[in-house]
């Protein structure tokens, strides 16, 4: 996948990055199949954020769609990253828990129903600190739990990328899709910065944090499924063939042996490259199943 | 954060709601709802305190030519006059597709 889109492929695109979280989910539905669950109108926003001064979203930035996807049932979880950051709160984090839990239940029922996470996140959100973990807990337990049933994709097209315990979430996941533009990574780079030092990693360096954190490293380095363009149908594509593929037979998070060895192993005393990372860490060498 | 309450004359039914926008910065989000009755009622809470008059003034542009018997919601994080104007043109043509 590093050959570069072509000018007029690039000018045709029709961008998924710019669509807000709610045109994200439906452009990944069938068409006309979407309806969304805990709607703005229904007005179930963050109760903490008015007396903490700061303005709420009246879905909490947390948008839940049922429908279909390849013909089967589905349920599209996307977060709002311009909406502060698009942070875990009670509510977000209770509305993607609650989600999940459901959509294993219709699975018991004989209902198969997969899961497609988008984050743009950068964790738990500050101001609901204690809420926003004990969310991102419950988030974690209900993929463990969906995920023998049907697929659990995350989705992360950018720009916000995903940090923090919801990075963690996005490694338990059946599949991670993700774009060149996109991030993934347990620290962020300013959080990196302000505890080890800029010697440690510069936050304002973006070539180098998009060549550790960044999609095309991730996909290279077996950390993600699928590298897609930021296009809706190349993307929407991506989605429904990982929907109708069905649960993977290994799991990432379940190859602990394999990546305490590959750390184990690395050298840690000079500086690598994100380069030699690939040679090093290629995809080949997991155990799992590529597309 | 500041909160806003202004009410208008309506004389138009509206038959849709229309949600437009994210509460990121710079951009706001609308909630459009209609009523019954003849009266508009706009809520505002915005992240910049002191803008009152502002947005009164906005308001009242926006309803000198919109007539919908309407509740609207608006959720801001710092947009410009401008961008709260277009905001509100724009879910008034949602609620009417």
């Amino acid at each position: 996948m590093s050959n570069l889109p072509s000018i007029s492929n690039f000018i045709s695109r029709q961008s998924f990055i710019e669509l807000d979280a709610r045109e994200r989910a439906i452009a990944l539905f069938d068409e006309g199949t979407s309806r969304e669950l805990v709607g703005p109108f229904d007005r179930i926003e963050s109760p903490w954020l008015a007396m903490q001064d700061v303005t709420p979203q009246e879905d909490d930035g947390c948008v839940v769609m049922k429908g279909k996807i390849g013909g089967q049932a589905a349920v599209v979880i996307a977060l709002e990253g311009a909406f502060q950051g698009g942070s875990l709160g009670e509510v977000s984090g209770g509305k993607m828990a609650a989600a999940l839990t459901l959509a294993s239940a219709d699975n018991e029922k004989g209902v198969s129903t997969s899961a497609v996470v988008l984050l743009e996140t950068g964790g738990v959100r500050l101001q609901e600190a204690n809420l926003g973990e004990a969310a991102i807990a419950e988030i974690m337990a209900s993929i463990l739990v969906l995920r023998r049933h049907a697929p659990v994709i995350c989705l992360t097209a950018g720009t916000v990328g995903c940090f923090g315990g919801m990075s963690l979430a996005a490694g338990l996941c059946s599949y991670v899709v993700m774009t060149r533009e996109s991030r993934l990574g347990m620290n962020g780079p300013e959080v990196i910065e302000q505890e080890s030092g800029v010697d440690e990693f510069d936050s304002k360096d973006h070539a180098l944090i998009w060549a550790i954190d960044g999609g095309e490293q991730r996909y290279a380095t077996g950390l993600a499924d699928a590298l897609v363009e930021d296009d809706i149908p190349q993307i929407a594509d991506a989605i429904r063939n990982l929907v109708l593929k069905g649960p993977p037979p290994v799991y990432r998070s379940s190859q602990v042996e394999l990546y305490r060895s590959r750390i184990a192993a690395l050298d840690t005393s000079r500086q690598w490259d994100p380069k030699e990372l690939r040679a090093l860490w290629s995809t080949k060498d997991s155990t799992e199943e590529k597309q | 954060m500041e909160r806003i309450e202004l009410d208008y004359p309506a004389k138009k039914k509206v038959s849709n709601g229309a949600h437009i926008g994210v509460v990121g910065s710079g951009d706001l989000e609308v909630l459009l709802e209609p009523t019954d009755g003849e009266t508009a009622h706009v809520s505002i809470r915005t992240s910049v305190d002191g803008f009152g008059a502002t947005w009164k003034a906005v308001l009242d542009r926006f309803f000198a030519k919109y007539e919908g018997a309407v509740r609207i919601q608006i959720n801001d994080a710092g947009a410009t006059p401008g961008g709260v104007q277009l905001r509100l043109e724009q879910a008034a043509e949602v609620s009417e597709q």
